[in-house]
């Protein structure tokens, strides 16, 4: 028993930490860690950066040009990463179509879609959500039907995150309507630019552009692009769930905001002195970094058991569920901490755009943030559906 | 990073566990609470026997040559059973206190004989009105003649009317609330002047109000050095507060499994109650809190034996905390869940709940920990 990092792993994060301290522009990590809106070329420059290292795609086993990396070096690099304030790499393409296509693609659909995910040339979004479909994702009504070689692609999905920049969707769509609805579901790949489709922003609560609805009106779509069997679709999204669920928790990105928190709060007053000096603010930010330090021991331990050839699987829903609990805390925290100066709402100073700000960033970005991270509890499976996942899967109620 | 255990770490678990299975039964364990100080004398021979009370000891002297670790896997083990016997007053605390700073006599006069089952050690430290302060003493031990007269209350003592023998904090020098000037002693139960009032606790153990009064000891009752004693006391205190932890892992797993296993039997409405997701959120969350207090409790053990004070401090107060948040949660809910029936004195659940829920009372509640933790917090400087 050794809860410490082997000297070889220590190293690893070294080599991480130069890495970072080298490459990571200093305009990006101060995007992330001030909360002001990244755009796309910030995504995709990132990515490219880390591409050039061979550290693009850090799931990724050697054959397909990924690192292949152990899952402790895995999480090393998300936990690294994510405090030094580098920009998320988006799942969509690297850690959700790629799996599916590696495991259940033709050989042609490797070579010709997994590159471009890998360098960032392709952007990808994720066609699951519909209007009626959300929790209960199998009762999905999109419909392709088979016309000679191609599909013809009817309906509606929604909350597709990031969708507006996209070259591709990959989509689950129902090619049965007889059969049970598990049972008649496809797992199709659509290049965006087909005639037909058209993607309408939805604007959230804290004034941001970042998921969209998509329409499919007679969407023509090769039949090459449907992945693995016709009908088999619901397998392979469900295989995404037991997959590539590593950094999960968010360690990382958990002891960034909470850094940030206690930095706000050394510069926020209250009655006169710095308000972390506050006997029941300052309890509160130790009552959070507590939970996270639990946290933390509960993820590497679920991490030294996949390292040992494990599946993850529904404990990964624990880790989801306490990780999202504890930032949309700190989330909460840090709007409180910044006091009346929560209220102003001046998105346009946050895209650096407007001289006539009221107040630093951390205050004005404080209440959109907190808004925005409502979606981490509902978002890749609500908490109640993890809920259900362990209560199922591990206790077998 | 390892996580899995050593060969003779199995070992020890698999000789605890087979013990707890076979001779703490629900009926077994009422009967040895009958016994003289709430335990049964046999059982802690056995337990001597297995070579359990030597765990944290060097090899020299019959003991285990374990470390922290090795006393979770005992605690943990222990937890599953509610075992009774004053392992955390003899070994874990006062033994491994006598072990760290005793001199070369005491050591041979207390460490072979408490390995084998035969003296029995508490420590009194606690007093009526310092709640969970480590260094709040009113106890005081006046220099007199070659020795020192002591006179205090200690109050709440675990298994303080079964010890031969104490540990006392007791104050040499300075003003009740001062962290320096405090000794640690070792008095006999039976010293002119000691007087032990004995009684059962809530939670099925036995504790007792210990008070001095004027009691004569030689200078070589003195542990450690004079006035100097507010460290040991803090690594004394910290190492119950693990143990107490992992003894609640033990018990936490036991009352997730007793109701889940009651989810799946209990037929209400024509279903199995655990049909209902109300409930199954609720079994989720219990296996959550178990998890994050397994998780801290093996950090906090990890941490004990890497010496390092303020990794160690950290570490223990965020597992204490989370057992006592968790533990309530677990504790709360498994009688909830399980309804009418955990609450009877017959049903063996209520007994893992209180438990579970009075560990928040010995070594630090959540909030005692929560405020040690928020005080050396590490705040990031700002420009």
């Amino acid at each position: 028993m050794d809860i410490n990092f082997t000297p070889e792993e220590e190293a690893f994060r070294q080599e991480v930490r130069s890495f970072l301290k080298e490459k990571l522009p200093r305009e990006m990590s101060d995007k992330v860690l001030n909360h002001k809106h990244l755009t796309k070329d910030d995504l995709v420059n990132w990515q490219k950066i880390l591409y050039e290292k061979g550290w693009a795609a850090p799931g990724w086993p050697k054959k397909h040009g990924g690192p292949g990396w152990t899952p402790v070096q895995k999480s090393i690099f998300e936990e690294e990463t994510a405090r030094a304030g580098a920009p998320p790499l988006l799942p969509f393409g690297l850690a959700m179509v790629a799996p599916v296509i590696m495991n259940f693609g033709s050989e042609e659909q490797k070579e010709r879609f997994l590159p471009p995910i890998l360098s960032a040339d392709a952007w990808w979004c994720q066609g699951y959500s519909e209007p009626g479909a959300g929790s209960d994702l199998a009762s999905l009504k999109t419909r392709a039907e088979r016309e000679g070689d191609h599909y013809i692609v009817n309906g509606q999905k929604t909350w597709t995150t990031l969708g507006q920049h996209a070259d591709w969707i990959f989509c689950l769509v129902r090619t049965n309507q007889e059969v049970k609805k598990q049972e008649g579901i496809s797992f199709l790949l659509i290049d965006m630019n087909t005639p037909g489709i058209s993607v309408r922003p939805i604007q959230l609560l804290d004034g941001g552009h970042e998921v969209n609805e998509v329409f499919f009106d007679n969407v023509k779509v090769p039949a090459e692009n449907l992945v693995g069997e016709e009908n088999k679709g619901w397998t392979y999204a469900k295989f995404l769930l037991g997959h590539e669920r590593s950094g999960i928790a968010g360690i990382g990105r958990g002891k960034m905001e909470l850094t940030r928190l206690k930095e706000i709060a050394s510069k926020e007053q209250k009655n006169g002195r710095p308000l972390i000096d506050d006997p029941s603010f300052r309890a509160r930010i130790a009552r959070i970094e507590m939970d996270l330090d639990a946290l933390e021991m509960t993820d590497l331990r679920v991490t030294a058991a996949v390292q040992q050839g494990q599946a993850p699987g529904p404990e990964a829903s624990m880790l989801k569920i306490k990780g999202t609990e504890i930032r949309q805390e700190i989330y909460h925290r840090v709007r409180e901490a910044v006091g009346p100066y929560a209220l102003p709402f001046q998105p346009e100073a946050l895209d650096g755009q407007t001289d006539d700000a009221v107040a630093p960033d951390y205050a004005l970005s404080a209440a959109p943030t907190y808004f925005n991270n409502r979606k981490l509890t509902i978002f890749g499976g609500s908490n109640e559906i993890q809920k259900n996942i362990v209560a199922k899967m591990i206790l077998g109620l | 990073m390892d996580f899995s255990l050593t060969d003779e770490q199995r070992m020890l678990q698999d000789t605890v566990e087979r013990l707890v299975q076979d001779q703490y039964g629900f009926e077994q364990r009422r009967g040895y609470m009958q016994e003289k100080g709430g335990f049964s004398r046999d059982m802690w021979n056995q337990i001597a026997e297995l070579g359990l009370l030597g765990v944290p000891f060097p090899e020299e002297i019959g003991g285990f040559g374990g470390g922290a670790i090795e006393t979770m896997l005992v605690m943990e083990a222990f937890g599953k059973g509610l075992v009774l016997e004053p392992y955390v007053a003899s070994v874990v605390t006062s033994g491994q206190l006598i072990a760290d700073a005793g001199s070369d006599a005491q050591k041979e006069a207390i460490l072979e004989p408490l390995v084998g089952g035969e003296l029995v050690l508490a420590f009194a430290h606690g007093e009526p009105d310092s709640r969970y302060s480590n260094t709040q003493v009113a106890t005081r031990a006046e220099r007199s003649g070659a020795g020192y007269t002591i006179t205090g209350h200690k109050a709440v003592v675990l298994h303080g009317d079964s010890a031969d023998k104490f540990v006392i904090s007791a104050r040499t020098s300075g003003d009740t609330m001062d962290a320096d000037g405090l000794s640690l002693f070792l008095v006999d139960a039976d010293a002119k002047g000691v007087s032990i009032q004995g009684y059962p606790t809530i939670d099925g153990l036995h504790a007792a109000e210990v008070k001095l009064n004027g009691v004569q000891v030689s200078e070589d009752a003195l542990i450690g050095q004079e006035g100097k004693a507010a460290d040991l006391i803090e690594l004394t205190q910290d190492r119950g507060a693990m143990a107490v932890c992992a003894e609640a892992v033990g018990a936490m797993g036991v009352a997730c499994d007793l109701t889940l296993d009651y989810l799946k039997q209990r037929k209400q409405f024509g279903m199995p109650i655990g049909a209902f997701q109300s409930v199954q959120h609720r079994m989720v969350e219990m296996r959550m809190e178990l998890e994050q207090a397994r998780s801290a409790t093996l950090k906090a053990a990890a941490k004990l034996d890497s010496g390092d004070p303020v990794e160690r401090r950290r570490a223990v107060s965020i597992a204490k905390h989370q057992v006592g948040i968790g533990g309530r949660f677990v504790s709360e809910q498994s009688i909830q869940l399980h309804g009418g029936i955990g609450m009877t004195e017959e049903y063996y659940l209520a007994h893992f709940a209180k438990r579970i829920a009075m560990i928040d009372n010995q070594f630090g509640d959540a909030d005692a920990h929560l405020d040690r933790f928020s005080a050396q917090m590490d705040v990031p400087k700002t420009a």
